[in-house]
């Protein structure tokens, strides 16, 4: 029995300290910039290798999520005379959800276990130690880089995913389907409110961007710098990101929509 | 101020692991200025552990390491990365950046440290690069290179800021023979001619002890002899000679401790 209470103890307070080390990586992030002209190129080249390179797979994504969205709710609509509404439907879907939430998680997938599993090699091949030998420190120079690099990209991306997303719909619903593009328009850019519905998309793309990039850096440089070790780090990066995008998104609804 | 006799010394050291394991137990060492110090013993004593100690990457349970007269675990960080700007260090791998080349991993601490000009940066790293025979492999990326090259061009990248004190992470484990006695020319002639203070930790005994001034035996948590290499190798003590002699069984068991087999067995 008291080892059982004693095991559940350990759990609680590995679980704390490993809280705190996340909690202290992020304030050492968030504080201690390092200087513009030498922190400028290392961002952006983050955000290329985070942002850019995940184009591909948010635009294909995006553009079918789009489609499929709109052929579902074409159908539906239909059954209640109501398929002139479907660019409201697909725009505020995508808008409000389906953007910053999908994109949040193909980016924790492509992006966020690549910067995991880069920092957990460069730990395992003594990369991060030679770098504090050498009087840099580490986490101006490999951890924030990547950090501000995945929290820049993941509101553009989410724009891009957005934009993507009601084309595919645009595609589905007005060229093949045959919805009139004056309506599929204007019903939308009249029943989307720009403040409440694009502009709080973007704020959770925003904070979904901190969590991921967050989870990133922090399973990175925390990793057991072996290669079972790299593996479940990554995994576990795509893992609790996945479910804080999820968790986050639950939370940030209510208090967007004004029940908290 | 006159600079102290010892670069870095040891005092009463202990260091125990987070998961309880004591790596050390009130050790004592020093390393003298300008001099080539070997740190040996069998694998898993902790000698890489030792390396850290000295350059502050972890910090003793009890006891003090005095580097160049600072206290290396009580500096501020600024400091302590001061500290670490007259410090080499050579890993057991290299430790180069897979993503820059090796002009590119050379010329890093100058770019991160320094402002030199691009030619100044240009010409450093090529005479550093001369130093360590290497010269011509400037534009290969680390991939491209041999294990022994890679830790060469290490090598390079530690001196590239002109330390005091360079350490030696094995560097002579897993090489081929003509790699091994270029690695030990390097480390002999590095040492006499920038007037270096080396530490080697190893445990290839022969090569070590070719080129060391001076050496310390660490088993099982203890320093359990030290002195000249001909003084060690006429040691009588048991623990020594194992060691240097490489017998299988001694004061340094064969066999991890373990319960009875009996009992082992019966478990099944």
């Amino acid at each position: 029995m008291i080892d059982r209470f004693s095991m559940v103890g350990h759990w609680g307070i590995d679980n704390l300290r490993c809280f705190g080390k996340a909690g202290i990586l992020f304030y050492r992030v968030l504080f201690y910039a390092p200087n513009f002209r030498k922190g400028f190129p290392l961002v952006a080249q983050q955000v290329y290798s985070e942002g850019v390179l995940s184009l591909l797979i948010i635009i294909v994504s995006s553009l079918f999520i789009g489609m499929v969205l709109a052929l579902q709710g074409y159908h539906t609509l239909a059954k209640f005379g109501a398929s002139q509404e479907l660019g409201p439907l697909v725009a505020l879907s995508v808008v409000r959800e389906l953007g910053p939430v999908v994109a949040a998680i193909l980016f924790a997938g492509r992006a966020g276990s690549a910067v995991t599993a880069e920092i957990g090699l460069m730990k395992a091949t003594e990369q991060i130690s030679s770098m504090e030998m050498m009087a840099v420190d580490p986490l101006h120079r490999v951890i924030s880089p990547r950090f501000w690099g995945g929290f820049i990209s993941m509101p553009l991306l989410t724009i891009i995913f957005n934009a993507t997303a009601i084309y595919g719909a645009y595609l589905v619903g007005v060229k093949w389907l045959g919805v009139d593009a004056g309506i599929f328009w204007s019903n939308m850019q009249s029943s989307v409110e720009f403040h409440a519905d694009v502009v709080n998309g973007i704020l959770k793309s925003i904070v979904f961007g901190i969590a991921v990039t967050w989870i990133a850096v922090f399973q990175g440089y925390f990793a057991v710098p072996t290669s079972a070790g790299i593996a479940s780090a990554t995994t576990r990066c795509v893992v609790y990101a996945s479910l804080a995008v999820l968790g986050l998104d639950f939370v940030l609804t209510a208090m967007m929509i004004g029940e908290w | 101020m006159s600079m102290p006799e010892n670069l870095v010394e040891i005092s009463n050291m202990s260091f125990q692991h987070e998961n309880g394991k004591t790596v050390f137990q009130d050790v004592d060492i020093v390393i003298p200025r300008g001099k080539i110090t070997a740190i040996m013993g069998p694998s898993g004593t902790g000698k890489t552990t030792l390396l850290r100690l000295k350059g502050g990457q972890l910090a003793p349970t009890t006891g003090k390491v005095v580097v160049a007269g600072q206290v290396i675990h009580e500096l501020s960080r600024k400091k302590l990365y001061q500290l670490r700007k007259s410090m080499g260090m050579l890993f057991q791998e290299g430790g180069l950046f897979t993503h820059l080349n090796v002009f590119e991993n050379v010329a890093f601490p100058l770019r991160e440290h320094t402002h030199l000009s691009e030619s100044m940066i240009h010409t450093l790293v090529l005479m550093k690069l001369q130093m360590v025979g290497l010269r011509g492999t400037w534009q290969l990326m680390p991939n491209e290179l041999s294990g022994g090259m890679a830790r060469r061009v290490a090598l390079a990248r530690a001196i590239s800021l002109d330390p005091q004190l360079i350490m030696y992470d094995e560097p002579f484990t897993g090489q081929d023979p003509i790699s091994m006695g270029v690695l030990v020319k390097l480390v002999r002639t590095l040492n006499k001619s920038l007037n270096l203070t080396s530490i080697i930790v190893s445990h290839d005994v022969q090569e070590t002890m070719q080129i060391a001034d001076y050496v310390y035996i660490i088993v099982n948590k203890k320093v359990v002899g030290h002195g000249t290499p001909e003084s060690i190798f006429r040691d009588a003590s048991k623990q020594l000679q194992q060691f240097i002699q490489g017998l299988p069984d001694g004061p340094v068991p064969f066999d991890y401790p373990a319960v009875p087999l009996v009992e082992d067995f019966l478990r099944g």
